[in-house]
């Protein structure tokens, strides 16, 4: 698909003067959501960075329709959307957009829920890799070795792999992405509103407060994140797995910039020695491995 | 009732006031990319391609994204006076 930036929507999904902190990655992803789905979004947010952002009462940060929940129930009730929907005849899509709080520990059961009943909902989860709205405690998307309040001296476990847990449920439809690719982004959003059945979109969200960084850093976080491999960019389409650009020349290790490019503009990793470099390196290669058999049995 | 928030600007306020650094665009250096529109956080740049970008600064938090995406380095990070 070719992609022009003058071409996407002027229209503003994010609306200035919102609570976001300043340089926020989740913000730019949703910028993106906003330009692919538009009008035909309806979000279900539950407790998260992005219900301060757009639950300030009277006034929502975000011009699109949302309805704010309780922390586990965000699945079932865009479910429950997108039953209304069907029934109705209302074209829209029913939408979830959760933290990786809200979806890797506390929602876990609904999304479990949904993806086995192939429910036709969109879950994308903006990841920041910790609960950062209440004070950047650990979550279990935190990755391994990172600072947070409640691992001051590392997180000891590693980081839960939802997209793939996603994929193995045998979902129609489920991607990984980053902000610092909108374009890929918005293909993939694009490509998950054309999908009957289970949407579920993973999207790499940098957090300067709570990752530690210069908040003008966000995109170039990002953006090493996938450079170093650390990130992987992939998609699982109706049974077909692979990995998209430019994570495909990273699946040859050598093209990669050394993980230490993407670990030390951030004080969360700060502590780290070589060695501990080394055993994430491993690790991040073990990741690739799996990926990658994955690409090759299912392509 | 159910409470209804509406979209609005300066849901959080005047957030201009949170910047130390204002990001200044230098216009003849700009090629008309759109990558700041594109990756601003706030929404606060305009861009028309031909017609290149403007800021917002009423609600730009001076996060800086704009001036580290900008690939001719036509966005200065100016401090803010007290």
């Amino acid at each position: 698909m070719s992609f022009r930036l003058d071409q996407l929507p002027k229209k503003r999904y994010v609306v200035p003067g919102n609570a976001a902190c300043a340089g926020c990655g989740m913000m730019i992803g949703w910028k993106i959501l906003g330009m692919a789905l538009g009008e035909e979004a309806v979000l279900t947010i539950p407790a998260s960075c992005a219900s301060v952002v757009q639950g300030l009462s009277p006034k929502s940060g975000i011009a699109m329709p949302i309805l704010n929940v309780p922390f586990a129930s965000a699945a079932a009730v865009a479910t429950g959307i997108a039953e209304a929907f069907k029934t109705l005849g209302v074209k829209g899509h029913a939408v979830v957009w959760a933290g990786d709080g809200g979806t890797a520990d506390i929602g876990f059961a609904t999304l479990s829920g949904a993806a086995e009943r192939n429910s036709n909902i969109l879950y994308i989860m903006y990841d920041n890799e910790a609960y950062m709205n209440t004070g950047i405690q650990r979550s279990s998307s935190t990755p391994r070795a990172a600072w947070t309040t409640t691992t001051p001296m590392g997180k000891r476990e590693r980081k839960k792999d939802v997209a793939l847990l996603m994929a193995m449920h045998g979902a129609p439809y489920v991607a990984t992405a980053s902000i610092a690719y909108p374009q890929d982004f918005y293909r993939k959003l694009k490509r998950a509103a054309e999908v009957e059945g289970f949407k579920f979109i993973h999207l790499h969200t940098p957090c300067p407060p709570g990752w530690r960084f210069d908040p003008a850093k966000t995109v170039e976080v990002a953006r090493l994140a996938v450079e170093t491999g650390a990130w992987i960019l992939w998609e699982y389409d109706n049974g077909k797995f692979k990995l998209n650009p430019p994570s495909t020349i990273y699946a040859d290790k050598n093209k990669r910039k050394p993980l230490k490019e993407y670990l030390k503009l951030q004080g969360r990793f700060a502590h780290l020695t070589d060695n501990d470099i080394k055993n994430l390196e491993e690790e991040i290669d073990a990741k690739w491995q799996t990926i990658l058999a994955l690409a090759k049995t299912f392509s | 009732m159910i409470p209804l928030s509406k979209p609005a600007p300066a849901s959080a306020g005047i957030t201009g006031t949170w910047r130390t650094y204002k990001p200044v665009v230098s216009l003849d250096k700009c090629i008309d990319c759109g990558l700041c529109w594109l990756y601003c956080p706030e929404s606060v740049i305009d861009w028309e391609k031909g017609h290149k970008v403007t800021i917002d600064y009423t609600y730009c938090k001076g996060c800086g994204i704009c001036a580290d995406v900008c690939p001719v380095k036509a966005i200065n990070m100016i401090p803010e006076e007290a």
